[in-house]
């Protein structure tokens, strides 16, 4: 089996999970990837401080894709006043694949993101 | 070069990053658009400088300055030479990015006005874009864009349509896409701007390193390139000029060597091409570019264009055999230089180049310092595969095979 590919993150790719738009929605951002100039944007919609729905839109590679998919699921419920602790570590070690310094961008562009959305911190997580 | 059967004739034995590659497999090297593996003679050239002959230039009395001196010019005179140029209208610069905006700058603050008009075109790259960009906001001129058509080419028709609109002072375009491949007519274009009265910069980044370049011919006003990319080593680029306009032109950087006097208010300025050599310039760079192009002219820029031209041909029709890859740009490789950017189908770009380099293809994704066009064709990206001198049909059979299994990986 692929180490990069595995079939989890291949089916999230083919098969996103929470992707599209979300009418209406209390946030939202938009990012773009400066190695590929891929997008990606967030909808939110917001219930007693906790993200109540989630959705991803834009285009990317199978590691943005996978990782948006992946962190909607986890995303969905979780207090906003956790999101911006959220870091790098906890996208990666929840992808489950080696991610080379050069795709790091393509695994985290969906918690930059989100955290703008939410705490309009645009920085990249470190 | 390639033999009738399809083999190396030597041209692969002379780049020792394909026999010394510390990654242990088989380099199999198709991103020379982005920059160009380096032969034993420009190795050797840069170190031989630096071990023999190296001294800072122009001023210096002693033997040794005197031999950096004599290398230095040397090298100028041999790059100028090779793409039909004089020394003396022949900057060296950083890259081509800083020799347009060199002319952005030193030609474009003090010539353009509001209601002037900067033509450029949708296939351009960044650096033939931004800095006209900033200098039009700078000066309330207009940015224009030429369109590319469905073949990825330009319309004459449409630049004759800009033109008689008379407001146009530049026109700036690459000779060959960086995207797309395109080889553009460069002088009937140069023709028309001038009958027009408009001034041309012509980005040659991508011309230079395959195929014959005479730019007095080709009728450019200013022609910038870069040494990376031709079989040289980074940080030099070129700008030629034409002499009554750079003899016009303010200096772009300013410091030592560009200066004939200088006074404590006020300086005078050296002549060409000095002027436009702020600093100490990259010595053992043009020594280096000038034994890249030593060698390109030993093989000959015909024969090199007729092994790209063959290589592209073998590329294309290769690549149509895999199932849901789309190239962009024109057909034939008669009519674009030696690269193909393409789409899979159910792959993006991206992981067609983590895929390929697992059969040790390397290859380019992205959007190629191309954003404008690539909003033009409708894609993020592209995955480009690129060709130079040491490439054979072997190594297009690699991409198409590591394709194929990239393919397969995706379940495809």
């Amino acid at each position: 089996m692929d180490d990069l590919y595995r079939d989890y993150i291949l089916d999230h790719y083919k098969r996103p999970r929470n992707f599209g738009e979300l009418q209406p929605h209390d946030l939202e951002a938009l990012e773009h990837n400066p190695l590929c100039g891929d997008e990606l944007g967030v909808h939110i919609l917001v219930k007693d401080d906790r993200i109540e729905d989630i959705r991803f839109h834009g285009h990317g590679c199978a590691i943005s894709q996978a990782s948006a998919s992946i962190a909607s699921e986890e995303l969905k419920g979780m207090k906003l006043s956790e999101v911006g602790g959220l870091d790098a570590d906890w996208m990666i070690d929840l992808l489950g694949i080696p991610v080379s310094a050069t795709r790091r961008k393509c695994a985290l562009l969906n918690l930059k993101v989100v955290r703008g959305a939410v705490t309009g911190d645009h920085s990249w997580p470190a | 070069m390639e033999t009738p059967s399809g083999g190396r004739a030597g041209v692969r034995a002379d780049f020792p990053i394909f026999t010394q590659n510390p990654g242990g497999r088989p380099l199999i090297y198709l991103d020379s658009a982005a920059s160009s593996q380096k032969p034993e003679v420009v190795i050797e050239a840069l170190a031989e400088h630096l071990r023999k002959h190296n001294a800072n230039v122009h001023r210096g009395v002693y033997t040794l300055a005197q031999e950096a001196d004599a290398a230095y010019e040397g090298a100028r005179r041999r790059v100028a030479a090779f793409v039909g140029a004089q020394p003396e209208t022949t900057i060296f610069t950083k890259n081509a990015t800083e020799a347009i905006n060199l002319v952005a700058y030193s030609w474009g603050r003090a010539n353009l006005a509001a209601g002037d008009v900067v033509l450029i075109t949708q296939m351009e790259h960044h650096a033939n874009i931004v800095p006209w960009q900033v200098l039009c906001a700078e000066r309330g001129a207009e940015l224009r864009y030429l369109e590319v058509d469905e073949q990825g080419e330009l319309s004459l028709a449409a630049l004759d349509a800009e033109l008689a609109r008379g407001d146009v002072r530049l026109v700036a375009f690459a000779h060959v896409s960086n995207v797309l491949g395109t080889i553009n007519p460069v002088a009937e274009m140069t023709a028309r701007a001038r009958a027009a009265g408009a001034l041309t910069l012509v980005d040659g980044a991508q011309a230079v390193p395959q195929m014959g370049v005479d730019v007095e011919a080709l009728g450019a006003d200013f022609y910038a390139w870069t040494g990376h990319k031709a079989l040289g080593p980074t940080g030099i680029g070129v700008l030629h000029g034409r002499r009554e306009l750079l003899e016009d032109m303010q200096p772009f950087l300013t410091g030592g060597d560009m200066i004939a006097s200088v006074d404590f208010q006020s300086a005078t300025w050296n002549e060409l091409p000095y002027k436009f050599e702020a600093g100490t310039p990259p010595i053992a760079e043009a020594v280096g570019l000038g034994a890249a192009v030593e060698y390109l002219a030993g093989l000959g820029m015909e024969r090199v264009r007729a092994h790209e031209r063959s290589l592209t041909a073998y590329m294309l029709e290769r690549l149509a055999e895999v199932p849901g890859l789309r190239v962009v740009g024109p057909t034939t490789a008669q009519r674009r230089g030696g690269l193909a950017s393409f789409t899979i189908e159910g792959i993006h770009p991206h992981d067609v180049a983590e895929l390929v380099d697992r059969g040790g293809v390397c290859i380019r994704a992205g959007h190629h310092c191309a954003q404008p066009l690539m909003r033009c064709l409708g894609v993020g990206a592209t995955a480009r595969a690129s060709v130079g001198v040491y490439n054979d049909r072997s190594d297009i059979d690699a991409l198409i095979d590591a394709l194929l299994s990239g393919r397969e990986v995706f379940g495809l």
